[in-house]
């Protein structure tokens, strides 16, 4: 009876915590539950996708009313593969926010970040598993108003303002995601993604069409921190709790990126979309934007975080690319790279929580000579940041290569050429941290410190290990984005 | 384009346009969250008014009708009207915060001190 | 043992040794013997790979899929025998020497030295036995990475900036040459597998094939084809053990041992000989070679004369593959093994004479074969190599690839090697001739650590063996170009 109301419980489970946290009201509790939680919602999610693989896409409805009048949960080949990417993000951080939720934040208020941690965990896996434009728009909420105040929980009285500044353009995403969504509903009368998609192609007028689209772009665009639109995203990784910023580099914009694709590609349709109009040229256009101009800016950081965060804007740009590369080898890039990226960011975000924890601050010249006081987190920077270069070994490697084949295969020399000389400039930046962090002494104050708490480090190394072990043993996420991109154009389910 | 049999349209348009100034032109955080709800209320329109169909009635099964309004955009207004409560509140917690971290409420005196504090690093 | 079997240890037991190495942090005897005994192993291994594959195996084995279609694979091929022969050999010697050179400098974090130099060894098995390009590009980086702490072992400005060099245009060119140049062979050819004769098939164009040619050579960094060649004198910063290692053991034999192997197996030496479009390489390889002699003639520093004259030997190599014909493969595959021999002995050299006299500049070595006559005779005997004169190892392989040039007609090819000797003998005779003829200056001091001494004698014994007993390396070398 159970296996038959995963994909409800997928979201249910994490829904039902919060509340239970709130009324509980003790820290401890809330961390245990958020804990366990996180590790029922990957079981679901390894379940969903095995049953996906062997058997093809399953349809729930909601409350038992049939699509295309009732909310459906579908899972098919694309989402099952996102929402074990968010659950298994979700599974890392949970126990590695303990030590860092304890250190960041006071202690009235631990069990309120669990409880919003839960609230956004369960929007993130609704987003993904919903086959309804609406209820896609209610989850979204959900996920954003946990992020505003997981965001504006952080210990410097900027993240306030960070938090703010994102709630007011998220809203604006929103309400631009919800006037598309309208838009639609008026020329089609439907509201189901499965639907829409058939009812799309017999609509004449097509004006409405395409605004939706401009609307469903914009708004999504900016929850995915699409440039020009991630002007929130540096300020809100920099300074929200640790364990945060390593939860959402990892998946909320990965969780975007699935919408704009499961939009292109399976609701307009790629003869709209990418035949009609010049979406892939903007697309890569915009992709290209963010690659350089994010990985330059990120040089001349002086934050880790900072610095970071706009390395998560050009990654992202390498997802998009694939996106609009729109072949085979380009869409299996981008969506391995949702995955490799999400390991590889969220070690990275973790590992400099254990230094925000020790040394106090991520600024750069406060890690002078960290490999000599914490040789663990700076060798496991190391690691990260090879899988951020795409050094063959890691899993960023994986990524680049299908990237450089989709735009060999579409016979864009001029993009091969940028594609790895954006890897160049990260080499530029993740060298500052590694002179940085092994070249120099360390200042008196801190050279007495300890390595960051085991259960910081396990998590993040096991993050750091999966960066290593799938760029070796690429069979779980490759098959997985291979599949997705097929079920992405057409050619499979 | 008749802008009589349009005119919900065009409420909808200068709903959506007066939002989104005042959140761009205002500096005081207070003003930027009205402009947001102005801004949300303009998609309100857009979902209602066209649900009101010539001649239908209220949506509630009789024999002598036939047109019915559709009652399914009142429902999604329903959610998306909770959805921006939540919103406003939470944006006005925020404020309140904001104004006991700074003492100010206005976006470019927060900046100010934001900036002057990282020079003195 | 299998041949599999023992093809995967090669592999592991670079791997095994690192960890022991570092285990013994604490010891530093124990260290030091945990090197040895590794370094020992491996080239037990090796040889008892040698005998199969002189009887014509080729032992293959494949760990992970990487990707669909290409798995990390490994074969052994004769020009790969032949680098693991060169690679462990010489690093059981210099180990020997280091062991000497770190302890008499008393050199700090000397643990993570041995570590590397082991980690180092893995790779450049893993390059040598590699069957697909893809296993190539992954032990290629791990190279680099491994050796930037080598590199930049004294820890200051000079060592940071010098490793900054080191890794940019390494990094660069394999990022930015190497990397799409083995994409585009993957779309076009469906394979990474080395194979004889090539892969490219029929479906590229003369000018596209002369393009991807540029993109590996260039790519290619660590052969240090000019103007990629500055990571070169860049890395001296480090002490003198790593020099020797990375200009003859390891990096820059990885990176002609590369291009040897793309244009045999990738390319096909057949399939493009007559080609227009390849007519650049030589020519580049040329230049490089008479440039570089140049700048070496020029330089007072004697490991940054080294540096250039490796930076020349390099693309003799280099030259010879681009000359396409058989004798001239020959002759770049035995270059390999013969250079190797020939400049570790130079590097073991200056480092001798850096440790005991603390001279660096070649105007300073005046009357220093008097103090060191060991030190001195084997630099005359690894000189005379570089020459290529008889009865050294450097006599073998330029006879081969002067008769590899001679074979294509031209003059020019033939003129280039001939300019090049002369230059050699320009940068390095005038070097011996100051030792030995000229009175000594300066204060006294007597000949390097026993340890040192022994590691130069070996392998200047190595360089004069190498003329006499060369069926092994001539074998596999004419075996490569029959392939």
């Amino acid at each position: 009876m159970t296996t038959e109301h995963l994909p409800a419980l997928q979201v249910v489970v994490p829904l039902l915590a919060a509340p239970l946290m709130v009324l509980v009201r003790r820290g401890t509790f809330a961390w245990l539950l958020a804990m366990l939680v996180s590790w029922a919602t990957l079981a679901i999610a390894l379940a969903l996708a095995f049953q996906v693989r062997a058997d093809g896409p399953i349809s729930y409805a909601i409350g038992n009313w049939p699509p295309p009048w009732g909310i459906e949960y579908r899972v098919d080949g694309l989402n099952s593969f996102v929402l074990v990417l968010v659950a298994l993000v979700a599974s890392v951080v949970a126990p590695y926010a303990r030590a860092s939720v304890a250190a960041e934040l006071p202690r009235d208020q631990h069990y309120l970040f669990f409880t919003m941690f839960s609230l956004c965990l369960a929007g993130l896996l609704g987003i993904t598993i919903t086959g309804d434009a609406f209820n896609l728009f209610v989850f979204l909420e959900i996920s954003s108003l946990s992020t505003y105040v997981l965001i504006a929980l952080g210990s410097n009285r900027r993240a306030l303002l960070a938090a703010y500044q994102y709630l007011v353009l998220g809203t604006i995403g929103a309400t631009f995601y919800i006037i598309g969504v309208g838009l639609l509903y008026l020329m089609t009368g439907t509201l189901n993604l499965a639907d829409l998609a058939l009812r799309l192609r017999d609509v004449d007028e097509i004006r409405p069409v395409l605004a939706a689209l401009a609307f469903i772009t914009a708004g999504i665009g900016l929850k995915l921190a699409l440039f020009p639109l991630h002007l929130w995203l540096p300020n809100a990784y920099a300074y929200a709790p640790s364990a945060i910023t390593s939860f959402l580099a990892a998946s909320a914009t990965k969780v975007s990126v699935y919408v704009l694709l499961r939009y292109y590609f399976l609701v307009f349709g790629v003869p709209l979309v990418f035949v009609r109009l010049p979406m892939a040229e903007v697309l890569i256009g915009l992709s290209v934007l963010a690659l350089v101009s994010a990985s330059l800016v990120a040089v001349f950081q002086r934050d880790l975080k900072r610095m970071f965060a706009y390395s998560s804007v050009a990654q992202i740009g390498y997802i998009t690319l694939g996106m609009g590369l729109a072949n085979q080898a380009g869409l299996t890039g981008a969506v391995v790279h949702m995955f490799n990226h999400g390991i590889t960011k969220g070690a990275m975000f973790l590992l400099l929580g254990g230094v925000s924890l020790r040394i106090g601050s991520t600024r750069l010249e406060r890690v002078a000579g960290l490999a000599r006081i914490m040789p663990l987190t700076s060798f496991g920077m190391v690691l990260a940041g090879l899988s951020l270069i795409g050094i063959p070994g890691t899993a960023g490697f994986i990524s680049k290569w299908y990237l450089v084949l989709g735009a060999i295969e579409r016979g864009y020399w001029g993009l091969v050429a940028l594609i790895v000389a954006s890897s160049l400039i990260a080499v530029a930046y993740v060298w500052r941290f590694v002179e940085m962090a092994y070249f120099r002494e360390p200042e008196p104050s801190a050279a007495k410190l300890d390595e960051a708490p085991a259960s910081m480090l396990v998590p993040a190394w096991l993050m750091v290990a999966a960066c290593i072990y799938f760029g070796l043993d690429t069979s779980f996420p490759l098959d997985g984005a291979r599949l997705a991109a097929q079920v992405l154009l057409g050619a499979a389910r | 384009m008749s802008f009589t049999g349009h005119y919900t349209y065009w409420v909808t348009i200068f709903l959506m346009i007066a939002g989104l100034y005042i959140v761009i032109a205002r500096g005081n955080l207070v003003k930027k969250l009205i402009g947001l709800g102005i801004f949300q209320t303009s998609v309100y329109i857009l979902y209602i008014a066209p649900g009101k169909l010539i001649g239908g009635t209220a949506p509630i099964l009789a024999a002598s009708f036939h047109t019915y309004s559709n009652p399914l955009p009142h429902v999604l207004i329903l959610t998306a009207i909770v959805v921006g409560v939540a919103t406003l509140a939470l944006g006005l917690a925020i404020v309140v915060r904001i104004r006991e971290a700074y003492d100010s409420i206005e976006e470019d005196e927060i900046l100010e001190i934001d900036r002057s504090e990282g020079e003195a690093q | 043992m299998s041949h599999e079997s023992l093809l995967l240890a090669a592999l592991f037991i670079p791997v095994l040794g690192a960890l022991a190495i570092a285990a013994c942090d604490r010891w530093p005897d124990l260290r030091e013997t945990v090197t040895l005994v590794t370094a020992a192993a491996l080239l037990l291994c090796v040889l008892s790979l040698l005998g199969p594959v002189l009887g014509g195996a080729q032992p293959q084995a494949s760990l992970v899929q990487m990707l669909p279609g290409i798995a990390l694979s490994f074969r052994i091929e004769p020009l790969g025998m032949l680098f693991a022969l060169v690679a462990s050999t010489l690093w059981l010697v210099n180990s020997l020497y280091s062991i000497g050179y770190m302890r008499a400098n008393r050199e700090a974090h000397q643990t993570r030295f041995y570590v590397c130099f082991a980690l180092a060894l893995a790779c450049t098995m893993g390059i040598a036995f590699s069957a697909n390009l893809l296993t190539l590009y992954l032990f290629y980086e791990g190279l680099t990475l491994v050796t930037y702490p080598l590199v930049t072992h004294h820890g200051d400005d000079e060592a940071r900036r010098g490793g900054r060099l080191y890794l940019g245009y390494l990094l660069g060119t394999s990022i930015l040459f190497l990397l799409p140049a083995i994409i585009i062979t993957w779309a076009v050819a469906g394979t990474l597998e080395f194979t004889p004769g090539g892969i490219l098939g029929s479906g590229l164009s003369n000018a596209a094939i002369g393009g991807l040619l540029a993109l590996y050579m260039f790519g290619i960094g660590k052969a240090a084809l000019m103007p990629f060649h500055r990571w070169l004198p860049a890395a001296m910063v480090a002490p003198t053990p790593v020099s020797a290692l990375l200009h003859a053991v390891a990096v820059v034999k990885a990176g002609v041992f590369s291009v040897v192997k793309v244009i045999v197996y990738v390319f096909g030496v057949d399939r493009i000989s007559g080609l227009t479009s390849v007519d650049w390489l030589p020519f580049a390889a040329g230049f490089t070679i008479i440039a570089a002699s140049i700048i070496a003639l020029r330089s007072d520093n004697l490991k940054r004369r080294l540096a250039y004259s490796t930076v020349s030997q390099l693309s003799y190599v280099i030259f010879a593959a681009a000359l396409l014909t058989p004798l001239s493969v020959a002759g770049a595959a035995l270059h390999i093994a013969a250079h190797a021999v020939g400049k570790i002995t130079l590097f073991f050299a200056a480092g001798a004479i850096y440790t005991a006299a603390h001279k660096t500049d070649v105007s300073q070595l005046d009357g220093i074969g008097r103090r060191m006559p060991w030190t001195m005779g084997a630099f005359a005997v690894g000189a005379i190599s570089m020459i290529g004169l008889p009865p050294t190892a450097g006599f073998v392989s330029k006879w081969f690839m002067l008769s590899g040039a001679m074979s294509t007609g031209q003059w020019l090819p033939v003129a280039v090697i001939a300019a090049s000797t002369l230059l050699n003998a320009g940068y390095f005779l005038p070097i011996v001739y100051r030792a030995f003829f000229l009175p000594a200056a300066g204060e006294a001091h007597g000949e390097a650590p026993r340890t040192m001494v022994v590691a130069l004698l070996l392998t200047a014994f190595a360089t004069v063996a190498m003329f006499f007993f060369s069926d092994v390396p001539l074998l596999l070398a004419r075996r490569l170009a029959g392939a």
